[in-house]
C-alpha cells in the first residue's frame, strides 16, 4: 500500500505546532464563516486568502482547506436552529432539522448533522487518498490534445447536464474565457483586449472577480432580505451525543447511498446543492414512511449533510489529480495553488509530495478537530447571530478589499472587484449561474494554451483531437454531455415511437 | 419544549416592505443584460478581428479563440433576447422593489466611497469610517458602540495584516504621522 505510507508521510508533515495551529485558527475562522448571513464557503476562502500569500504552500493550503471544512460544518447551525441555510447546500437540511429543534431537539439534530458530515467527508477522502494518485499517474501521459479535451468535457457538462436555462450557463462561461483572456497573450506575447489602458495588461484577476462576485454580491443580496430572526438555542451534551450515536448505525443504507452520490456529484460538476438534494429525495423515496419526512425524522438530516459534505470533499479530487476544480471553492483553492507558484495537475503528485499528501492528511485531521470543535462550541457560534447585520457587513467589505488589494497590490483591482460585486448582483437575480464562469475565469487561460500547442504540434488540424482512442472518446463525450438534453429528448421519442401501443 | 432552550431573537426595524412598489421587473433587466452583452461582444470582437483571428503558420493567432468567444456570447445573448421576446406576454417576477433598492444601495454608496477614500485616507483609516458610519447610520446603533467596535477593528486588521503577516496596504496621512 503505497498510499498508506505516503498518507503516513504527510501526517509527518503536518505535526508541528505551527501548522496545527493554522488548522485551529482556519476552522474557527470557517465555521464562522459558514454561519454569517451574506458569507459562505467560496467567500471566505476567497476574501481569507490574502493571509496566506506570505506563508509557505503547505501551511497555506492546510488553512484554507480548513476554512472550507469549518465552513460546510457551519452552515448545518444555522439550517438547524433558524431556518435560515448558511449555504445553499444546507436547504435540504433545514427541512427535518429545523422541525426537531422545534421540537426541543435541536442538539439532536446538530450532532447527527455534524456527525453525518464527518462521516461523509471521510468516505470522500478515503475515495481521493486512494483513486487521486492513480489518476494522476494516468494523467501524466497526458499531452496538450488531452488536456483541452478535458477541459472542454468540463465545460460542456457544466452547459449540458446544468439545471439553469443554457444560453444563461453558455454565457457565463464565455465570458468567463473571455475576460480571462483580456491582456498579456502568453504564447504570443500580444495585448489583446486592453484598448491601451495600462491596467488592463495583466489582465483580470480571478481572485479579483471572486471576490466580488461572491463576497461584494452575497452583501448585496443579504440586506435586501429581512434581517431579522428567530431561533434556538441549543447546547450538546454527551448523553445526547451517545444517543444519537448509538441510533446512528440503523442508518448505515441512508449513510451510504448519500455518500455515494455526494462522491459522485462532487467529482463531476454537480456540485454539493445538487447533491444534497438528490440525498435527501432519494432517502425519502426508499423509507417505509416517506410522509413523516419534513416533519423532524432524524434521517432526513443525516441524508443531505452526509452527501453534501461528501460532494464538498470529493470536489478536491479532479483539483488535485487533473487541475480541475469541481467547484467554485475548489476553484478558488486551484487560484491559490497559482498564487504560491504551484502548477495544479497530475505533475503535482511527483514534484510536490509533501504537500499533496499533506493536504489529504490535513483532511483527515481537519475533519476531526472539526467535529469536535462544532460539537463542543456551538452555542458561542450560533450566539454570533446576535451581532447585528449593520457591523458585520462593512466589515465583511473591508476584508473583501484587502484581499483583491493584497494580490497584486493595484487598486484598480478594487475597483474592478466592485463592478465584479454588481455584475454578481445582478446576474445571480436574472438567473445566470456564476459557478461556470468561475470555472472559465480559473481555467480559461490554462485552456487556450493547451488548444494553440496541440494546434501547433498538429499543424493546425482539428482532427488531433480524435487523434488516438483516449482523446478521442473523451472528445466525443463532451460533445455528448453539451448536446445532451436534445439527445436525451430524441431517445425518449424514440422509445415512445417503439411502443405506440403500450400509451 | 424543555425549559433549558432559550431563544435567540434579532429584530429588523429597518425591513424592506413587502408592499413596496417594483421598479423593474425581471424581463426588463435581462433584456438589458442582453443588450449589454451583445455590445461588449462586438466591442472585444472588434479588437480580436483587428489583432488577428486566424491562422498563422503556427497555428490559431491570439485573436483566434476569443473572437469566437465573442461569437458565442452574442448568439447566446440573441437567442436569449429572442426568448423573451417569446415569452413578452407571460408574467414577469419582480427585480427589485423601491425599498429593497434603498437598502442595496445603503450598503452600495458607502462601499464606493469607501473605496474612493482608501486612496486618500489609506485603508485604515477608511474602513474605521466605513465601519464607524455604517453602524451609526444605517444600523442605528449607539455612537460610543459604534466608534469602539469600529476603533477595535481597524486596528485589529492593521495588526494583523501590516503587523503580523506584512501584506502591504495602501495608507495614508496618519499612517505617515506614526512613522509606519
Amino acid at each position: 500500500m503505497e498510499a498508506l505510507t505516503l498518507l503516513l508521510h504527510g501526517f509527518a508533515v503536518l505535526m508541528t505546532w505551527k501548522i496545527l495551529a493554522l488548522m485551529l485558527v482556519g476552522l474557527v475562522l470557517g465555521i464562522f464563516v459558514g454561519v454569517l448571513p451574506g458569507l459562505g464557503g467560496p467567500n471566505g476562502v476567497a476574501i481569507l486568502l490574502p493571509l496566506t500569500f506570505t506563508m509557505d504552500p503547505t501551511s497555506a493550503i492546510v488553512m484554507l482547506s480548513c476554512i472550507y471544512w469549518g465552513a460546510l460544518f457551519g452552515g448545518a447551525i444555522t439550517s438547524i436552529l433558524f431556518n435560515i441555510p448558511g449555504e445553499a447546500w444546507s436547504v435540504a437540511t433545514t427541512f427535518d432539522g429545523y422541525p426537531m429543534a422545534q421540537q426541543g431537539r435541536a442538539a439532536e439534530a446538530l450532532t447527527a448533522a455534524f456527525t453525518s458530515s464527518f462521516i461523509g467527508s471521510l468516505v470522500a477522502v478515503l475515495l481521493i487518498t486512494f483513486l487521486a494518485p492513480r489518476i494522476a499517474s494516468f494523467a501524466l501521459k497526458f499531452g496538450p490534445p488531452e488536456f483541452f479535451a478535458v477541459y472542454l468535457l468540463t465545460f460542456c457538462s457544466f452547459v449540458g447536464l446544468g439545471r439553469e436555462e443554457k444560453q444563461k450557463t453558455v454565457i457565463s462561461m464565455a465570458l468567463g474565457l473571455l475576460l480571462a483572456a483580456i491582456g498579456m497573450d502568453t504564447v504570443s506575447g500580444r495585448l489583446r483586449m486592453t484598448f491601451g489602458f495600462d491596467p488592463l495588461m495583466r489582465g483580470v484577476n480571478f481572485l479579483v472577480a471572486v471576490i466580488g462576485l461572491f463576497g461584494i454580491s452575497e452583501i448585496l443580496l443579504t440586506m435586501e432580505e429581512r434581517l431579522a430572526l428567530r431561533g434556538h438555542a441549543a447546547k450538546i451534551s454527551l448523553r445526547v451525543l451517545w444517543k444519537v450515536w448509538r441510533e446512528m448505525p440503523r442508518y448505515w443504507v441512508t449513510l451510504l447511498r448519500s455518500s455515494a452520490i455526494g462522491c459522485w456529484l462532487g467529482i463531476t460538476p454537480g456540485g454539493a446543492i445538487a447533491a444534497s438534494f438528490m440525498g435527501y429525495n432519494l432517502a425519502k423515496r426508499f423509507d417505509k414512511d416517506p410522509a413523516s419526512f419534513g416533519t423532524g425524522r432524524i434521517e432526513g438530516v443525516f441524508a443531505p449533510e452526509t452527501a453534501a459534505h461528501a460532494s464538498g470533499t470529493s470536489a478536491l479530487l479532479p483539483m488535485l489529480a487533473l487541475g480541475i476544480p469541481g467547484s467554485g471553492t475548489a476553484a478558488i483553492l486551484l487560484g491559490g495553488l497559482m498564487v504560491w507558484g504551484l502548477n495544479p495537475g497530475p505533475l503535482l503528485f511527483v514534484e510536490h509530495k509533501d504537500f499533496v499528501w499533506g493536504l489529504i492528511a490535513s483532511m483527515y485531521l481537519g475533519n476531526v478537530v472539526g467535529l469536535v470543535i462544532v460539537l463542543t462550541t456551538v452555542p458561542l457560534f450560533a450566539a454570533i447571530l446576535r451581532v447585528p447585520f449593520a457591523a458585520v457587513a462593512p466589515m465583511i467589505v473591508v476584508s473583501c478589499a484587502i484581499g483583491a488589494y493584497a494580490i497584486q497590490n493595484a487598486m484598480f483591482d478594487v475597483w474592478l472587484m466592485l463592478g465584479f460585486g454588481v455584475v454578481g448582483y445582478v446576474f445571480k437575480k436574472i438567473g445566470v449561474p456564476l459557478a461556470p464562469f468561475t470555472l472559465a475565469l480559473v481555467l480559461g487561460n490554462r485552456s487556450e494554451d493547451a488548444f494553440r500547442l496541440s494546434m501547433i504540434g498538429a499543424g493546425g488540424d482539428m482532427r488531433v483531437f480524435w487523434s488516438n482512442g483516449l482523446v478521442g472518446s473523451i472528445t466525443t463525450l463532451a460533445f455528448v454531455l453539451l448536446f445532451w438534453p436534445l439527445i436525451a429528448r430524441i431517445f425518449a421519442g424514440a422509445g415512445r415511437l417503439l411502443r405506440p401501443t403500450a400509451t | 419544549m424543555p425549559s433549558t432552550e432559550s431563544e435567540i431573537v434579532v429584530e429588523d426595524p429597518s425591513a424592506p416592505s413587502d408592499a413596496s412598489p417594483v421598479l423593474a421587473g425581471t424581463r426588463t433587466v435581462e433584456v438589458a443584460v442582453y443588450l449589454l452583452l451583445i455590445v461588449f461582444a462586438l466591442v472585444l470582437g472588434y479588437d480580436n478581428w483587428r489583432s488577428g483571428m486566424g491562422w498563422d503558420r503556427e497555428g490559431p493567432q491570439s485573436g483566434y479563440l476569443p473572437f469566437y468567444l465573442c461569437v458565442i456570447l452574442a448568439g447566446a445573448s440573441l437567442y436569449g433576447l429572442g426568448l423573451m421576446f417569446h415569452r413578452r406576454k407571460r408574467a414577469t417576477q419582480p427585480f427589485v422593489t423601491r425599498d429593497q433598492l434603498r437598502r442595496v444601495l445603503q450598503v452600495f454608496v458607502p462601499t464606493f466611497l469607501f473605496v474612493l477614500a482608501m486612496q486618500f485616507l489609506g485603508l485604515y483609516v477608511a474602513s474605521f469610517l466605513l465601519v464607524a458610519g455604517f453602524m451609526r447610520f444605517v444600523g442605528r446603533i449607539a455612537w460610543w458602540k459604534s466608534l469602539l467596535t469600529s476603533f477595535v477593528f481597524a486596528f485589529a486588521m492593521f495588526a494583523t495584516f501590516d503587523v503580523a503577516f506584512d501584506v502591504i496596504m495602501p495608507k495614508g496621512p496618519l499612517e505617515a504621522v506614526f512613522g509606519r
